[in-house]
């Protein structure tokens, strides 16, 4: 039955919808790094268009806000020379009439082939899934606390790119992985290129109860967590968390799980510090790392938009 | 009407009958086990050969969405049903619209009930009024219209003050209270069980000592009032254990468990399945293994349906917002059956949680084969695989997570007060 077969895969075993990085092969994932890494000459290009979607309708369908990642999801399928079409929907009008499942099925009959799909809800760009046409792709470009597939794959894209091997890689993702969808896409993008050592860091308030199921090791001392790592992932911590029942104050956060340059210097030499973005400076970050030369943070925009080409066109493709 | 049920293997598991005997039915009461009474010529001969004859099931949480829930379910759907799945006797919880919280409402409901001629429908009041938690509601007057307890169903009740004085009036005059254990505030935004499924899945997660917590909260105030306690649906095996002590020690408590939570873990949430998204959540396997031994061993006393139909659209959602609760009432033998021989268990003590066992939480006199008694009566094909296919229920829920599974033991013939209600085709 579909709700316990891998949604994601076609019966040839590729991939028909981009719904999390869990479940999918290292096989699959490597694939997306090596299209997306010929997509990079792409948009290097004074003509920074391919033929590829040419004639393909793409609906950028949001349920919660996103300025950033409907973008460079927009930027991405105009460069494969599909026709993109944005909808903004809001959360509040749709409790009160359409529902998801609606809103898809009147896109679809407007001739959709993919649609890229944030909710608040984690596992709602599975619902949409499960009730498109066969010939129609899914996108999850954010759902909830679940999966941001691309964002997780864009992440893998820039530590490959500096660091070349995951298997020789210690890893720290820090902040508020309780609520991130980031963190968990990030997590099992790690594990299933063969990380050895991955570490989650940040207080008990903001850990899932089970994370170290998903094969981390936690920390809550950030000085122990980053000693001798290769990549620093950092987490955005949302406004409304940062005073509350989660933790005190933003003040606070910034002293035990804030990266300044002393707690970067326990980390290896050489090592890069990611960050999905929006940044909260002095918050999760100091200025001085978020702009100093071992951040990527910018470059990690760039290859986004390579991703999201390598994602679509391969999803036309199968 | 005299009916001759003939060639049934019998079992009762309050009289620990296990054996092939007849029975005779005459003007509703049960007047033959075994032996012919003189005389007696039947109007109508069912033949239960290779079938068993047991008591009509009990079952202690079965919502009929009435009133105000009409769109979900009727009454004449769920009675439909009910009797389909061998239940000649239900308790219905408040949780209506209106809830069931004056008489009016309990006495509209019984009599709807009584005029459909089915099976019989035992209201559970509210024990505050709109369950809102703030005001108890007239509990003798709603005893009288009809009640045989007081719950607070899936609502919560965050004032302990007022949970105390509750249980302490309920106390004065005798009346049960079932409670579904659960701390408001741990429980407060969480859709799933607080374990890996909902780490990995990034589902908002409700505690297991959401449930240990309120379970030590009315235990004392049990043991302060002295008030009857019956525990809805328990989810964990530590809550399990704290009752399991509990009832040592002597206090008048009982419990029972939804027939989903015997046989499904937070595992069987898979990729977002909304029909896993039930109330208590889907808890681990270990505590799913202690509910199941906790059910064998008689700690848990019944096994229920927890029955909830749900239409398509409040159900068809992402996993955290449908609406909870699954379809059951058809399901309830099978699923009890499946328990039973999973666990090894003698057909007597499997029926027993469906029957007899329910019938004592619930204080009333059904769920037995007996001279003289009502002849609610199950006859059932044990050996019968039945796929589930949601539009061939009964019910106008058409929500189970057991879609597609194929369950030994089918419904052949329902009485109530010795009329066939319900011949399967």
């Amino acid at each position: 039955m579909f709700l316990n077969s891998n949604p994601q895969l076609n019966k040839n075993g590729e991939l028909h919808h981009l719904l999390s990085i869990e479940g999918l092969p290292a096989e699959i994932l490597r694939q997306i790094l090596d299209t997306a890494q010929s997509f990079v000459g792409v948009t290097q290009r004074e003509v920074k268009k391919v033929p590829l979607l040419r004639g393909k309708a793409i609906f950028n369908l949001f349920f919660e806000p996103s300025t950033r990642t409907r973008t460079t999801f927009e930027i991405a399928a105009k460069r494969l020379s599909a026709d993109v079409i944005n909808l903004a929907i809001n959360v509040s009008s749709q409790s009160k009439g359409e529902s998801v499942l609606d809103t898809v099925a009147n896109l679809s009959a407007m001739q959709a082939d993919m649609f890229i799909v944030r909710h608040s809800q984690s596992g709602a760009p599975y619902l949409i899934a499960r009730h498109v046409d066969a010939d129609i792709h899914v996108v999850n470009a954010g759902d909830g606390r679940h999966s941001h597939p691309t964002q997780g794959l864009l992440d893998m894209f820039t530590v490959r790119h500096y660091k070349h091997d995951f298997t020789q890689l210690r890893v720290a993702i820090v902040g508020d992985v309780l609520h991130s969808r980031v963190a968990r896409s990030q997590i099992h993008a790690l594990t299933t290129l063969g990380v050895p050592e991955l570490r989650v860091i940040g207080p008990q308030t903001l850990l899932p109860s089970h994370v170290e199921k998903l094969g981390v090791h936690v920390y809550h001392d950030m000085t122990k967590g980053l000693k001798d790592v290769d990549v620093v992932m950092m987490l955005r911590l949302q406004n409304e968390r940062m005073q509350g029942s989660f933790l005190p104050s933003a003040q606070e956060f910034f002293k035990f799980y804030g990266l300044t340059a002393e707690k970067l210097a326990l980390a290896k030499p050489d090592a890069i510090v990611l960050h999905p973005g929006p940044m909260n400076r002095g918050v999760e970050i100091d200025s001085d790392v978020a702009d100093g030369n071992q951040s990527v943070i910018l470059p990690q925009v760039t290859f986004g938009i390579a991703i999201r080409m390598a994602v679509m066109s391969i999803l036309a493709g199968n | 009407m005299k009916i001759h049920i003939k060639n049934g293997h019998l079992i009762d598991p309050a009289s620990g009958t296990d054996a092939r005997q007849d029975i005779y039915i005459a003007a509703g009461k049960i007047v033959g086990i075994g032996a012919m009474p003189a005389g007696f010529s039947a109007n109508r001969t069912i033949d239960a050969n290779s079938l068993i004859v047991c008591p009509g099931l009990v079952d202690l949480a079965m919502r009929l969405r009435e009133p105000g829930f009409e769109y979900m379910a009727t009454l004449e759907s769920e009675m439909e049903a009910a009797i389909a799945g061998g239940i000649t006797s239900l308790a219905c919880p408040p949780d209506t619209d209106p809830p069931l919280d004056e008489p009016g409402l309990v006495e509209m409901l019984k009599f709807r009930a009584r005029n459909l001629n089915q099976a019989h429908v035992y209201p559970v009041g509210a024990l505050t009024v709109g369950l809102k938690g703030t005001h108890l509601t007239e509990m003798a007057e709603l005893t009288d219209a009809g009640c045989v307890a007081f719950s607070h169903a899936d609502a919560p009740l965050t004032d302990t003050q007022l949970l105390l004085r509750a249980l302490q009036y309920a106390a004065t005059f005798d009346f049960p209270v079932w409670l579904r254990p659960q701390d408001a505030g741990l429980a407060r935004g969480g859709v799933a069980h607080d374990g890996q499924v909902a780490t990995r899945l990034g589902l908002p997660a409700i505690p297991v000592c959401a449930e240990t917590i309120a379970v030590s909260t009315i235990l004392l105030l049990a043991r302060e009032t002295g008030v009857r306690i019956h525990f809805c649906r328990l989810s964990s095996g530590e809550a399990v254990d704290m009752v399991r002590k509990a009832k040592q020690q002597g206090l008048r408590v009982t419990c029972d468990l939804a027939v989903h939570h015997a046989h499904l873990s937070e595992m069987d949430i898979g990729y977002f399945d909304p029909n896993c998204n039930l109330t208590p959540p889907l808890r681990s396997q270990r505590d799913r293994d202690a509910l199941r031994a906790a059910l064998a061993d008689g700690t848990i006393d019944a096994m229920c349906s927890d029955h909830t139909p749900v239409d398509d659209d409040a159900k068809q959602l992402p996993f955290g917002e449908a609406e909870t609760g699954a379809t059951a009432a058809e399901l309830l033998l099978p699923l009890t059956l499946k328990w039973a021989t999973e666990s090894g268990l003698p057909l007597t003590q499997a029926l027993a949680r469906i029957t007899s066992d329910p019938a004592r939480v619930l204080g009333i006199k059904a769920g037995s084969i007996e001279l003289g008694a009502s002849a609610d009566l199950c006859i059932f094909d044990p050996a019968r695989y039945w796929k589930i296919a949601p539009q061939a229920l009964k019910s106008q829920g058409k929500n189970t997570p057991f879609t597609g599974h194929e369950l030994a033991g089918k419904v052949c013939c329902t009485l109530v007060e010795g009329q066939i209600v319900y011949e399967a085709a």
